[in-house]
């Protein structure tokens, strides 16, 4: 079991206040992100919950205990660090196995469990080298492999795969979400990257000045987003974000919609006019830059290929069931 | 772009480096030579370099006239004593300000290392004269203590910045892991700072094996160690070159070999491959 609850979580250092009460609920074997920018308080989050730093009020309940005055070890979590923080004078089996040596755990057993973690992360011919004779994406995999071997109730990922490679990364990203599903743990994934977050996570928590914004599935943050934070956080290309008279149209301080949700038209009289000031072609898609002069810049994406270039007219029709309402003080207003 | 190395430039850089070494070098060559001249020879212009009497007269001389032995133990102790001590309080001290920093942490370290810009003999007559009155003079407690406190600085400073270059997430890994204070100092901490601690130990022992200035203001016969021995061969009056020059050589042997052999081991860093 590991479900983990989070009861008015605060946090300060002398004055400062990274965590201003953070309450969540995150249910038995579901894979969660905390996603947010940096200094958002994600990674304190993180380590409170760890048990590496301290709560300043609040409680943490471990299935239902609260664990707040328990130590790192004996919450039954284990972490992936951004650095590994493998131990460098240890080799890769003496790294997977030192939680499980601490433990007391028979040698015969460590080395079974030790075995078992390294073949599931493809390690085994790995085991005796040490970190300095890995790649970064095997480091990890023994980073991964030290938080398997002790069977937690749950993983909490620190930015793992930020040292990474984008190839490598997107690989790895694969392999972690499949192993979570595999093992049905428990795990919190802390990221400032929205792609990980939306194709990683069953649940994401938004995180922005040491408070929770939202928390829900990726297709819920995108479709419904609470506020004009999360708006503008979840999705890639950002959602525009136009206010004055085309949004009082609609009832609202200030309306989105997101580069996917605006029909391009040539030369077109009807929707937002503008001239565009840079054309993406990746091929598969085509990014519109449009300067639409009162509306401020506005940014479109068609999907396929689109011969528009820099300097073109074009008309940008909002899909009127996509437009996001936000009242004046940034929050969503719903139909 | 990537810079040629020509042969012509390595066999420049090589020439050079080894004049360069040779001229660092000579003087200790030119010591060591005059142990085994005869004092006439030892000081005689032109200077024959190879082509002399060799001879061992001066060695035995030294070894009749004053008790090496004696020197050299006290050199052991002296400069040994002063590095556990001194290692002893320094390790806890370079720990806490490197694992537990606060906000006058800088100042702290700063203010240790200014006293190692004032000139010692500036203190020297308080300090002579406290050591006078608490019977210290010509002891070997009073030079372990002296030099221990003027180590002290480099040595915590040189301790503090190893320590921290061990990264704090491994140390975190550790707690995650369920490793106790006692099992993180001993499975993870001591064997990544042993390089660290090697070295420090070294540098200190050289350093207080060569320490000359209060060594020879607060010896004089008992606790001596062999800078003291040295520099009774000095003499203002008469030359004895080719003396100085055996007991110089026979004082700096045992640090010589010990640098010697220890260099390879301090050199290898240990932490590389832990943290991206």
């Amino acid at each position: 079991m590991g479900q983990i609850t989070l009861q008015g979580v605060q946090k300060s250092f002398g004055p400062v206040h990274i965590i201003k009460g953070a309450d969540l609920d995150i249910t038995d074997g579901s894979f969660v992100v905390f996603v947010g920018p940096s200094g958002c308080g994600k990674t304190t989050l993180l380590r409170l919950i760890a048990g590496l730093e301290d709560v300043t009020g609040g409680s943490i309940l471990i299935d239902g205990k609260n664990v707040v005055d328990t130590p790192p070890a004996k919450r039954g979590l284990s972490m992936v660090f951004q650095s590994y923080a493998l131990y460098p004078h240890m080799s890769v089996r003496g790294n997977i196995g030192f939680g499980l040596k601490m433990a007391g755990l028979p040698k015969d057993e460590i080395a079974r469990k030790v075995e078992a973690a390294a073949a599931t992360l493809n390690l085994t011919p790995y085991l005796d080298r040490k970190p300095r004779e890995l790649s970064g994406g095997q480091r990890q995999r023994v980073a991964i492999g030290r938080a398997i071997v002790r069977e937690p109730k749950g993983f909490l990922f620190d930015e793992p795969l930020s040292n990474l490679d984008a190839a490598l990364r997107v690989q790895m990203r694969i392999e972690v979400t499949r192993l979570q599903k595999q093992l049905g743990t428990t795990a919190i994934y802390v990221t400032h990257d929205q792609v990980e977050a939306m194709t990683m996570a069953d649940k994401i928590v938004v995180l922005n000045a040491g408070k929770i914004e939202q928390y829900g599935s990726p297709l819920e943050l995108y479709e419904r987003p609470n506020n004009l934070f999360v708006a503008g956080f979840i999705g890639s290309p950002k959602m525009n974000f136009v206010s004055g008279e085309p949004a009082l149209q609609h009832g609202a301080a200030t309306i989105g919609v997101r580069p996917e949700h605006l029909k391009i038209e040539r030369d077109g009289t009807a929707g937002w006019q503008g001239t565009i000031a840079v054309a993406e072609h990746l091929g598969s898609d085509t990014f519109l830059y449009v300067d639409a002069g009162p509306l401020g810049m506005l940014t479109a994406r068609y999907i396929g290929e689109l011969s528009l270039h820099a300097g073109d007219r074009v008309s940008l029709l909002p899909d009127p069931a996509r437009i996001h309402r936000f009242d004046g003080n940034g929050n969503a207003l719903r139909n | 772009m990537a810079r040629k190395s020509t042969t012509q430039r390595v066999v420049v850089s090589t020439i050079g480096a080894w004049l360069f070494g040779f001229l660092i070098f000579f003087p200790i060559l030119w010591m060591v030579l005059a142990s085994f001249k005869t004092e006439l020879e030892a000081f005689a212009i032109p200077p024959s370099f190879l082509f002399f009497h060799w001879t061992t007269e001066n060695y035995a001389t030294v070894q009749e006239r004053s008790d090496y032995v004696l020197h050299a133990m006290n050199s052991i102790i002296i400069a040994g004593g002063s590095t556990l001590i001194a290692l002893l309080i320094a390790i806890p001290a370079a720990w806490s300000m490197a694992f537990s920093p606060t906000k006058r942490t800088k100042d702290i370290l700063l203010w240790m290392l200014s006293t190692k810009m004032m000139p010692p003999v500036g203190v020297l007559v308080p300090i002579y004269l406290i050591y006078k009155s608490f019977g210290l003079l010509d002891s070997r407690i009073g030079l372990v203590f002296i030099l221990c406190l003027g180590n002290l600085p480099i040595v915590i400073w040189m301790l503090f910045t190893y320590f921290k270059e061990i990264p704090r997430d491994i140390l975190e890994a550790a707690r995650m892991d369920g490793a106790t204070i006692g099992r993180e100092l001993v499975y993870v901490l001591t064997p990544m700072a042993i390089p660290g601690l090697a070295s420090t130990l070294l540098l200190n022992l050289i350093l207080a094996w060569n320490e000359a200035f209060w060594t020879l203001n607060l010896s004089t016969s008992n606790a001596a160690p062999l800078t003291t021995f040295i520099a009774s061969y000095s003499s203002p009056e008469g030359l004895f070159w080719a003396k100085l020059s055996a007991a110089s050589t026979l004082a700096i042997a045992p640090i010589l070999v010990l640098g010697w052999f220890s260099q390879k081991q301090l050199v290898r860093g240990l932490t590389f491959g832990a943290v991206k």
